[in-house]
């Protein structure tokens, strides 16, 4: 077991303009299970793979425990890896795959069959230990690319992306399976992920990356409630947070004519003024009786039964001064309110829940 | 349009096959038979005359030559694999100063003409007083520059993953090499042994060279010395053709499965 730890590691490929990876900065306790998240391209992969000690690492340092293990090899870092791919080696059984890495450190024979047999039992493979991997179905080799990295009882396990080959289906059994698995192991977990639910769900606390940086660590419901920045606000939950341009004033934010109360202090503004991106999440919004608030133009109502929710723009029907913008706004509401597409809604929101972010920069004045 | 492709299929393979087949059938003539003009197709009275002869002829050792050639054939192949698995895996995965220059230079060396070669190696292998022993048929040429390359690309197509998996499972650059990269390119590695076995045992010019005595001869070469000594003997030369592409055909069958998995997947095929 051991804490993991980057430190301002970097890596940049040669003959590309801007690092991949730059300065992370990110402690990962014992046992913890990390995730990291991001869009496509913004250096997930990179990271961890310097932690596998799969790529170099140009600048700073990373530790596992009390180690540096920055310039060990692969091999000497007790490190195992979930590739996306899986990497089943395709000339070996199922029973060979996961006790390569043991035959590989001379663990006696009956030790590394006692063990593949114990891994295989977690995983119900048992029955499929003499077949190779051509023969067995995507979640099964799924289960061997895990079984693989359990029968080691490495220090940390490093997951590229495990479940993007499943179907949805799947996809969803098994995130809870890797996820209780890795609670009762106990290892220290590195997971990468470019699906924000899996990052909400799984993981103890989660890294958002982008474009190399790292944008927020913190629990999955931190992230959710206190997105630093608004890159955060809009990659956390589904459907996303509403992001609406604003002007920041005295009294609240003025969206498309309508005025948002927030609850700002005076230090919380910082002298910011003028233009601000409002979030809201959809669960946030009150649909009023009246005509207070912001009223939306209803688009499609989707009944999930337990809740619903509006796809609608801003600006209604009802003429005044309002300024119909157009934009995109969900809102959630309990189900069974007979919302009819092309209806005019209204809603307000508590100023408590209501995040203010100013829009050049990105970061977070006040809310949540 | 199916019985045209089957048709056209028909055709081709006559065509492969006829010579092969006008071979075998002569090999089985009598002595004036196989040297008649025009030729007969089938032999009028077939006969083992000419299998007898040249087997138990003291002056042409044929089975000491096929043992010859097996060896040669069989040692070169394997160092042939050996050579290029080991130099085509440093070129495709490990970074060297250079890297790019050797490889390309290596390339170069396949548009060499190969007779210009003859000469240069025969005074090497003088020099190394190999003359006349079956060493000069096994080791030059053993590091080929086209296994080099084919096993190159072939590795280049390896799932990168498969290598790093093996690196954190804990082996060493020589354990993933022997243990994951060389047992997945099992096609690749038996069609380039199967190309330089042929390549050796099919090979005339280069023994004719550099073997003299009766007895160190290889197949190939020492069945010229038929045509020679005996004025143009077909039906002997037949005999020891068919002898010479036994192994060859058996060799063929049982590792076809391999060469075409190892043609198609190495992108060589159109
Ligand atoms: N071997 C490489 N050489 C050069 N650039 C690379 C290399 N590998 C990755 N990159 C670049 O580094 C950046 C980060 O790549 P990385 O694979 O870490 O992204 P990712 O977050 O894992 O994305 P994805 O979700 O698509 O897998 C990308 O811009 C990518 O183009
Ligand atoms: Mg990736």
């Amino acid at each position: 077991m051991a804490t993991v730890s980057f430190q301002g590691a970097t890596r940049h490929f040669p003959g590309s303009d801007k690092p991949a990876v730059d300065k992370l900065d990110l402690d990962i306790e014992d046992g913890e299970f990390m995730v990291l998240v991001g869009p496509s391209g913004c250096g997930k992969s990179t990271s961890l793979r310097m932690l596998a000690g799969l790529e170099e690492v140009d600048a700073g340092s990373i530790r596992i425990g009390d180690r540096d293990i920055t310039n060990l090899p692969p091999k000497d870092r007790d490190i195992a890896m979930v590739f996306q791919n899986y990497a089943l080696y395709p000339h070996m059984t199922v029973a060979d795959n996961m006790g390569f890495a043991l035959k590989m450190a001379n663990t006696p024979k009956d030790e590394r069959e006692k063990r593949v047999r114990e891994a295989a039992e977690i995983l119900a493979l048992t029955d499929y230990l003499h077949r190779k991997p051509a023969a067995l179905s995507g979640g099964q080799r799924q289960r061997v690319a895990m079984g693989r990295a359990i029968v080691r009882s490495p220090q940390v396990f490093c997951m590229d992306e495990p479940l993007s080959n499943l179907d949805a289906k799947l996809r969803v059994s098994t995130r809870t399976q890797i996820a209780s698995l890795q609670r009762r192991l106990g290892v220290t977990t590195v997971y990468v992920t470019h699906d924000q639910v899996e990052a909400m769900t799984m993981g103890d606390r989660v890294a958002v990356l982008k474009d190399g940086l790292l944008e927020q660590v913190d629990t999955p419901l931190g992230l959710y409630d206190n997105p630093n920045t608004l890159f955060v606000a809009g990659f956390m939950g589904s459907p996303a947070m509403n992001l609406l341009p604003g002007e920041l004033r005295e009294d609240g934010a003025v969206v498309d004519g309508h005025l948002i109360k927030v609850q700002i202090t005076a230090e919380e503004r910082r002298g910011h003024d003028g233009e601000v991106t409002v979030g809201i999440r959809p669960e946030d919004f009150r649909v009023s009786d009246g005509d207070e608030g912001l009223p939306i133009k209803v688009g499609v109502v989707e009944e999930l039964g337990a809740d619903a929710y509006i796809y609608g723009t801003v600006g209604g029907s009802d003429g005044d001064d309002a300024i119909t913008s157009g934009r995109d706004v969900v809102v959630r509401m309990e189900a069974r309110r007979s919302v009819q597409k092309g209806e005019t809604i209204h809603v307000t929101a508590e100023p408590e829940n209501v995040r203010v972010f100013v829009t050049e920069t990105g970061e977070r004045l006040c809310g949540g | 349009m199916k019985a045209l492709r089957v048709s056209l299929l028909a055709v081709l393979t006559l065509l492969f096959v006829s010579p092969v087949l006008f071979m075998f059938l002569t090999s089985f003539k009598t002595r004036q038979e196989a040297g008649r003009t025009p030729p007969t197709l089938f032999p009028e009275k077939p006969t083992t005359q000419a299998y007898d002869q040249i087997l138990n002829a003291p002056d042409t050792p044929m089975l000491q030559w096929f043992a010859n050639s097996l060896f040669a054939a069989s040692l070169h192949s394997l160092l042939v694999v050996a050579t290029s698995a080991l130099a085509a895996y440093a070129l495709a995965r490990m970074d060297f100063r250079g890297k790019k220059p050797v490889f390309a230079l290596i390339v170069a060396t396949l548009f060499v003409p190969p007779v210009i070669l003859i000469i240069p190696n025969y005074e090497i292998v003088a020099r190394l007083y190999w003359l006349d022993t079956l060493i000069a048929i096994i080791v030059p040429t053993a590091a080929n520059a086209f296994g080099v390359f084919f096993l190159r690309q072939f590795f280049l197509q390896l799932p990168r993953e498969l290598e790093e998996s093996a690196f954190l499972d804990g082996a060493n650059r020589w354990q993933t090499f022997w243990r994951v990269v060389l047992p997945l390119s099992r096609p690749a590695l038996v069609t380039l042994a199967l190309l330089a076995f042929l390549t050796n045992w099919n090979d005339f010019l280069w023994p004719v060279y550099v073997l003299f005595s009766p007895e160190n001869q290889t197949l190939q070469a020492g069945l010229s010395t038929l045509q020679a000594a005996n004025s143009v003997r077909y039906d002997l030369l037949m005999a020891g053709a068919v002898i010479a592409s036994v192994p060859v055909l058996i060799l063929f069958v049982i590792a076809q499965r391999y060469v075409i998995e190892g043609v198609s997947r190495s992108g060589l095929k159109g």
